[in-house]
């Protein structure tokens, strides 16, 4: 659960400094702090060419390209720095690759060979200047423990988390909004309680509890569900589907209730908003107020709690993933962090921080199209 | 001489014995096939083996960083996936631990044991449709002799000094005697492959019962029957499929919910909550492995041999046992050794909690103030939950242990075989003189107690050379001896290999060699519907 507390701390702004990362393509790195300044207002367009730059010109012009850009050149910066804290982290876990791997069987002999081939005896900035340039070009090496490719590893696992992933979002994003939706209309009433009650009851429960739960109930008693939920190649799209069914249904319930009480809170907020009243003396239906006048401003926090439960379906369902035996990339970065397998924890390290870190970046910019006021910052 | 074919009968009766076994072993003490054969007809009826189905196994152990190649095995997973596929020239009993024969047909050592000649099975088939030679053979070896390579067995070959071939027979030239060398070949690293794996070591490609459909690191693993399989008391089912669970509760899940037929490792303390459910079988079989308790001989306090004394008999192994085993395991003898060794030497007494005996030498070791005593999870299942108990029980003997909990990362580099006092693990070794020589001799690299004793090392050396089995038996009592009354190993319980599967797997063998019936369970059960 620790992984998804830090994830509702926000989408990443702010704390982020721009030196020497980004800042070095940028003249002015004010701009780059998640809030840019305010345009000048001596700067029209029509004098842009003696007192401003071309970035200046465009930042005015075109408030949104801009602050793509600005988000798409922090978010580059970030995973740098991610991929510069994975290694020294990893630098800094007691045990090497060598005597991890060998444990109990470990003669001298044989872990000086693998040092030595690996090339582990050389200093770790080197190590890592390699690594960056092979990942720059997409080539995340080979895995040191199975001597198999990373990238045609991470791809086949990727894809099965995403698999799932996709599916938990499928059926949770549109039944939380719904269902948030649906408790703002009945708010206070037995149909609200109920929806807070058993959300906040799934919310308490650590995953592997609800995990286990489900397994009892649906694989064991009554036999309904598959498990495990192993996937494999030769398996049809419907027999893949059946399989994941528990492990998407632990997620759906982990996930729901975070976002439906985002949902639920944000349409209230709106609710005791003025011009929401003012509807309501025009006499307009509950529902037209919510679905029309109220919904469209909730969409900025709804979008953000939506993306970071998103980015929790890929990067923190190591936990589910163990539970139900199924094969997707968190089980994979942990089998590689037992042994120090540096290239594979690497790779999947910088995978999942650019999940988090676009999947933010998508939510700040959908919020800032949904609302404009946010392009032009007072 | 009828004693021994009584034995055989019953061995054979309780389905422990497969035919062909029975077969070498009679002719072997001069008893006539055909009268065996008869023997074996009549006694073994019940047992008859059913063929075909799709066997599941849930295994504990697989990750996504395993090798294909099997001088790297390492897991559990791939321990099993090996079985399935290879052979090794030799094989161990199950039940007596003695070598017998695999793609080696028989052997021959030169009177000082350091000249071992093979002769190696014709007609062996592998995957592929290649026939087995003598060259695939040395080739094998010499790949896992290679100073340069991973493998595994490489500790287990550097006593091969030379490998060559004599005609049609494999000679291996050792640098000193050794009586144990055909049991050192039943080491699951050396799965013999077509060109001794040299040019693709992951091809997976063996004379084993079973070929390999589709193998996916971590996650699972299939198999079909070979149908060119040279031998037929075994691969009973048509196809197998190893399952990675790494979870213990996804495990058991899997097993009572009938997807699976067998699984793994199962904690001692759910094996009751399993033995419930009425489809579910617990498969206990006695070890080699061991819990331990390691004091440094050379280190203060220590190297006193009244406090390691008194620390031996602060330990109550029973409750051990009990609490830290549930009850699925054996007292130990603080010797490395048990009876399910080949020449282990009976008799010596138990050592038992004695409070008394412990103030006794406490106080004679003129020690005073806590001894510190280093522990983790990862040592054993329960190693914390142990030391505890063991503080407990020390402290009725006025012995104050203080147990520090170390993370278990990094255990086994910065504490284990480190620090003066600490709770380890140790597989078994397929012979007394590989236990004793991989821990206690004075130039081994896991000498983990530290035990430096020329005179234990001379003997150890002169018994590894000796053949005659009454005077080897007698020095390794010896030795036993030694290192429990002078040693600085604690050594309270052999743990059982605990593991489960469905009703309808019939024919399991408790084979006391390593767990999951020394790997071979996909090999060897068949499925009843």
């Amino acid at each position: 659960m620790a992984g998804r507390m830090m994830m509702e701390s926000g989408p990443l702004t702010g704390p982020v400094s721009t030196d020497g990362t980004a800042g070095a393509t940028h003249p002015r790195s004010a701009e780059l702090s998640g809030v840019p300044a305010k345009p000048n207002p001596a700067a029209n367009p029509s004098n842009g060419e003696i007192d401003g730059t071309f970035w200046r010109r465009f930042t005015f012009r075109r408030p949104l390209a801009a602050l793509v850009l600005q988000r798409l050149g922090l978010s580059v910066g970030l995973l740098f720095a991610v991929s510069l804290m994975i290694f020294g982290g990893i630098e800094a876990l007691p045990g090497d690759f060598a005597t991890t791997y060998l444990g109990q069987s470990a003669t001298p002999q044989a872990v000086e060979n693998i040092r030595k081939d690996l090339g582990l005896d050389r200093p770790w900035t080197e190590r890592y200047v390699s690594w960056l340039g092979g990942a720059l070009q997409g080539d995340f090496g080979t895995s040191w423990a199975s001597k198999n490719s990373v990238g045609e590893q991470i791809s086949k696992r990727l894809g099965n988390s995403l698999f799932l992933a996709f599916f938990a979002a499928l059926v949770s994003v549109p039944l939380a909004v719904g269902l948030g939706m649906l408790a703002v209309q009945f708010r206070n009433r037995l149909p609200d309680k109920i929806i807070n009650v058993v959300s906040l009851a799934a919310i308490s429960l650590p995953e592997f509890f609800v995990g286990y739960l489900l397994i009892m109930f649906f694989a064991v008693k009554y036999g309904v569900a598959t498990f495990p939920a192993t996937v494999y190649d030769s398996m049809t799209f419907t027999e893949r589907l059946s399989a994941i069914a528990l492990p998407v249904a632990t997620l759906v319930l982990v996930v729901l209730a975070h976002m439906m009480r985002m949902t639920r809170a944000a349409i209230l907020n709106v609710m005791s908003s003025a011009y929401v009243e003012t509807a309501e003396l025009k006499g307009l239906g509950m529902f037209r107020i919510i679905a029309r006048h109220a919904a469209p401003n909730t969409v900025a926090p709804v979008i953000n709690v939506i993306a970071l439960n998103l980015a929790y379906l890929v990067v923190g369902v190591v936990v589910v993933e163990v539970v139900f035996v199924y094969p997707g990339m968190g089980q994979y970065m942990v089998d590689a962090v037992t042994v120090r397998d540096m290239p594979v924890v690497q790779a999947c390290g910088l995978i999942f921080a650019a999940f988090y870190i676009f999947l933010n970046m998508a939510a700040d910019i959908l919020a800032i199209i949904a609302n404009p006021r946010l392009r032009h910052p007072r | 001489m009828s004693d021994y074919k009584d034995y055989l009968t019953r061995q054979v009766m309780l389905g422990k014995m497969n035919r062909r076994e029975f077969l070498g072993r009679a002719a072997a003490a001069g008893i006539l096939a055909s009268t065996a054969g008869t023997l074996f007809a009549t006694s073994a009826q019940a047992q008859e083996p059913k063929r075909g189905g799709h066997l599941k196994l849930g295994l504990e152990g697989a990750a996504a960083t395993d090798s294909k190649d099997p001088a790297k095995a390492l897991s559990q997973f791939m321990f099993v996936v090996g079985r399935n596929w290879g052979d090794m020239l030799v094989e161990s009993h199950p039940t007596t631990g003695a070598p017998v024969p695999a793609l080696a047909e028989s052997w021959e050592p030169s009177a000082d044991a350091s000249t071992w000649t093979f002769a190696i099975r014709k007609g062996v088939k592998f995957h592929d449709g290649k026939e087995l030679t003598l060259d695939d053979v040395i080739k094998t070896l010499q790949r896992h002799t290679d100073e340069k390579s991973e493998s595994g067995a490489l500790g287990v070959m550097k006593s091969i000094k030379e490998i060559k071939a004599d005609g049609d027979k494999l000679v291996l030239v050792l640098t000193e005697g050794n009586a144990d060398l055909p049991l050192l070949l039943t080491d699951y690293h050396l799965i013999i492959q077509p060109g001794g794996g040299i040019d693709k070591p992951d091809a997976m490609i063996g004379t084993g019962p079973f070929k390999v459909t589709s193998f996916e690191a971590g996650v699972r693993a299939t198999f079909e029957k070979n149908a060119d399989d040279w031998r037929t008391d075994r691969g009973y089912v048509d196809s197998v499929e190893l399952i990675a669970m790494n979870d213990a509760t996804a495990r058991i899940a899997a097993l009572s919910s009938g997807q699976v037929h067998y699984i793994n490792r199962v904690d001692p303390k759910t094996v009751n909550l399993l033995k419930k459910a009425p489809t579910v079988e617990i498969l206990n079989t006695s070890g080699r492995g061991h819990y331990v308790f390691i004091m440094h001989c050379n280190t203060a306090p220590f190297d006193n041999n009244d406090l390691r004394m008194a620390l031996k008999y602060s330990m109550d192994r029973e409750t051990m046992v009990q609490r830290i085993l549930g009850g699925y395991g054996k007292v130990g003898n603080d010797f490395p050794i048990n009876d399910t060794y080949a020449l282990f030497p009976e008799g010596i007494e138990q050592r038992a909690y004695d409070p008394d005996k412990a103030a006794f030498h406490y106080k004679k070791s003129g020690h005073s103030g806590p001894v510190l005593l280093r522990t983790s999870d990862v040592a054993f299942p329960g190693a914390v939950d142990a030391a505890v108990l063991y503080q407990e029980s020390a402290k009725k003997a006025g012995i104050e242990i203080e147990v520090k909990r170390e993370p278990g990362d990094g255990y086994w580099t910065n504490v284990w075989n480190v620090q003066p006092f600490s709770t380890s693990y140790w597989g078994g070794r397929p012979t007394q003189d590989q236990m004793y020589s991989t821990a206690y001799l004075s130039t081994a690299d896991w000498n983990d107690t530290r035990f430096k004793r020329p005179d234990f090392d001379k003997i150890l050396l002169e018994a590894r050379a000796e053949l005659d089995e009454a005077k080897r038996k007698d020095m390794y009592r010896t030795m036993a001896m030694m290192v429990r009354d002078e040693g600085g190993l604690i050594l309270p319980m052999f743990n059982d290999f605990v593991n489960a599967s469905t009703k309808q797997v019939k024919g399991y063998v408790h084979d006391i060699g390593n767990d999951m019936s020394n790997g071979y369970v996909a090999t060897r059960v068949w499925l009843d519907a």
